[in-house]
């Protein structure tokens, strides 16, 4: 069995495995924890209005703050689109769910997905270096947050001396690739990347809870 | 520490703002506890909140930092310790380590490691000095943690371990043993009220067997302000309301709450609770305090157990109804007013719009400063931060940054609805020789009320 074997069969088998599962298994774990009723009389009704208006509300900073937060909004956008729009729209992703799904969507030019990857490097550097110079961010950082950059990253650089054919050894190359994304899919369920869950739930529970109260959050 | 050497210290009746008198040993531990069985007591009570709302929050944490920018006690002193998530690690830590769904990895493998005594104790100053649980940093949080909430609960924890700050320990005992945290007992309150009377020729009755509306009032209030007792009486009988005040639930503040203990919280909610389902009463008003607003309002309910049996209105709200509706009516007065939302009552609680349609009523002009209404910055006094002595600094800072905003409107007239953000004000003005002074929304309703309309 080649390397490359062994990233498209059993490596890639258990880590959409531990995906799957660990997600569900987190996601369980939070919801079957104690839900206490608030018996105190709601100003309004229809909570989850307000809900789906937290979601949305927080997607950008209020005016107050927006002078002090732009650049970080701004960081943090690059990386989440550039990581979009490079898992979904790259020709040979594509053909990867395509045999998983059975069906595909048109891609993006290739130069447009390498500078897209560009860029999003860039940002991801940017968004460390302000985690170690800014020393709130310094102070409040663990393990978890350095790893999923690193787990971030990777794919990204390995993705594109794939795509350059910078490799010794073309399939060497792609399988460590793929390794790379195995690797974020393992981690995925374990660290902060859960935020992708997160961060709905959350702010749904802000926003459902305050709108029931007025007031804002 | 017995009790005794720590909640003996009188209140200082003396002082712009109301607290016990400076300590001049502080005794921030309670009780007779082993360090071990604090840690222990900590993390039972910790895990007692460890429910749904908790656990989504703290595991949806990215540490951005962004809290930060909002804070008023970072934006006082830039110290990376203020940011507001931070104020919560040991409980985030023992979440992970003892609760949430990956405990099992984080304490087999020791990845998060035991909460240990000396973090508890550095970590009083963070969660009862420097959060009023204002809710600003939520605001700006992209995951919308509510950290006001979790440091409320925290402090759960902390009351249990005995680590509440000396001061805010001995009101509160004061709160839980005489009724009242400033010294504001039945009996004081009883004469302050005849007193009240009698100065400004208003009825005001006091325990009525039968009353469709219970007042209450804060010990500020009570103690300091208590011309604030007057007006309410001008106004409820202005509008022909059947109302008392009562001297077995009077008391609005909940020192309970602010300092962690659910069921001394509870003790003093059940007696406002039980007085208004003894006389009967459709509604209870609470007074221009904003904690009081949360502790009835919206955690009166989860005390008792099920839906309160009557309605529950901070002043404002009821004001505001009452000019709208036409109740009363009010002369005009012709001012420039800029708005100081105490943010339990706005943006915790949601009664954001009855200011301003009270001052609207009144016809001033009313000059919003730049972060205001929902959004408002906090005066640093609240969550009984106002009554720790240690944190005075940094509360006169943040109440600089605060004066600055209300100046910059230019207004002439300075006005707000809670008398704890009031004796802020107070305490804080004269220290840095503010030239306004902040003034009661409730007490200028009061002075404009047209007298000779009937409901
Ligand atoms: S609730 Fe207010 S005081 Fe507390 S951490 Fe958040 S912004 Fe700071
Ligand atoms: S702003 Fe929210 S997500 Fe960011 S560090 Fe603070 S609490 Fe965590």
């Amino acid at each position: 069995m080649t390397l490359l074997d062994f990233a498209r069969g059993p490596a890639m088998q258990f880590a959409i495995f531990i995906f799957v599962f660990g997600i569900v298994f987190r996601l369980v774990g939070v919801w079957a924890m104690r839900h206490k009723r608030d018996l105190s009389e709601p100003r309004q009704p229809s909570a989850w209005k307000g809900g789906i208006h937290g979601l949305i509300q927080h997607a950008w900073p209020y005016k107050p703050f927006r002078d002090k937060l732009m650049t970080d909004y701004v960081i943090g956008y690059v990386i989440h689109l550039g990581l979009l729009f490079v898992i979904f729209f790259y020709k040979p992703h594509i053909l990867f769910f395509q045999d998983i799904f059975g069906f595909g969507w048109p891609a993006l030019p290739n130069g447009v997905i390498t500078a897209i990857s560009i860029i999003t490097i860039g940002a991801l550097v940017i968004a460390l270096v302000k985690r170690l110079t800014d020393p709130v961010r310094r102070l409040i950082s663990n393990f978890d947050d350095y790893f999923t950059w690193f787990v971030t990253t990777l794919p990204f650089v390995t993705g594109l001396a794939t795509a350059g054919n910078v490799w010794w050894h073309y399939e060497t190359g792609l399988a460590i690739h793929l390794l790379s994304v195995w690797l974020l899919l393992i981690y995925f369920p374990f660290g902060k990347l859960m935020h992708a869950f997160w961060f709905g739930v959350s702010r749904y529970t802000t926003g459902s809870r305050f709108a029931r109260r007025g007031g804002m959050a | 520490m017995s009790d005794a050497t720590t909640t003996d210290i009188p209140v200082d009746l003396e002082s712009k703002r109301l607290t016990v008198t400076r300590p001049d040993i502080r005794f921030d531990k309670q009780g007779e506890l082993g360090d071990d069985e604090r840690v222990q007591k900590a993390m039972q009570h910790f895990a007692k909140d460890f429910g749904y709302i908790a656990a989504n929050y703290m595991e949806a944490c990215v540490h951005c930092g962004a809290c930060a920018q909002a804070c008023p006690f970072y934006e006082a002193n830039p110290d990376p310790k203020l940011t507001p998530i931070w104020k919560l690690e040991p409980f985030k830590q023992a979440y992970k380590r003892e609760a949430g769904p990956l405990s099992f990895f984080y304490k087999t493998l020791n990845l998060k490691s035991k909460v240990t005594i000396e973090q508890l104790e550095e970590w009083q100053e963070l969660l009862y000095d420097t959060c009023t649980m204002c809710g600003r940093c939520t605001l700006v949080c992209p995951m919308s943690i509510d950290i006001a909430t979790l440091v409320g609960m925290a402090r759960h924890g902390m009351f249990h371990a005995g680590l509440v700050p000396h001061e805010l320990y001995t009101v509160t005992e004061k709160a839980e043993r005489e009724g009242s945290p400033l010294g504001a007992t039945p009996k004081v309150f009883a004469d302050r009220v005849e007193w009240m009377e009698d100065e400004h020729e208003v009825d005001m009755p006091l325990d009525a067997d039968k009353a469709d509306v219970l007042v209450l009032m804060s010990s500020i209030e009570i103690q300091k302000y208590p011309e604030s007792m007057a007006a309410t009486g001008k106004i409820l009988n202005q509008m022909g309301k059947s109302w008392t005040f009562h001297t077995e639930g009077y008391e609005a503040t909940n020192f309970g709450m602010l300092s962690g203990n659910t069921q001394w919280q509870k003790d003093m909610t059940m007696k406002i609770i039980s007085t208004a389902e003894k006389i009967g009463a459709e509604l209870v008003i609470l007074p221009e305090c904003g904690h009081a607003y949360q502790a009835l309002r919206w955690q009166g309910a989860n005390m008792l157990g099920r839906p309160l049996p009557f309605k529950v209105q901070h002043i404002s709200e009821f004001l505001a109804e009452a000019v709208e509706s036409g109740a009363i009516r009010v002369n005009k007065v012709d001012k420039s007013v800029a708005f100081h939302d105490p943010c339990q009552v706005s943006r915790r609680g949601g009664a954001t719009p009855a200011p301003r349609k009270i001052l609207e009523a009144l016809g001033v002009e009313l000059r919003e400063p730049e972060s205001t209404g929902n959004l408002n910055f906090c005066c640093g006094g609240g969550g009984g931060v106002i009554t720790i002595h240690r944190a005075d600094s940094l509360r006169y800072k943040i109440m600089g940054n605060k004066l600055e905003q209300l100046d910059a409107t230019g207004a002439e007239m300075m006005v707000t609805s809670c008398s704890n953000c009031r004796q802020n004000f107070d305490d804080s003005g004269e220290k840095l020789h503010w030239d306004k002074q902040m003034n009661s929304l409730l007490e200028l309703v009061a002075e404009n009320l047209v007298e000779d309309t009937k409901s």
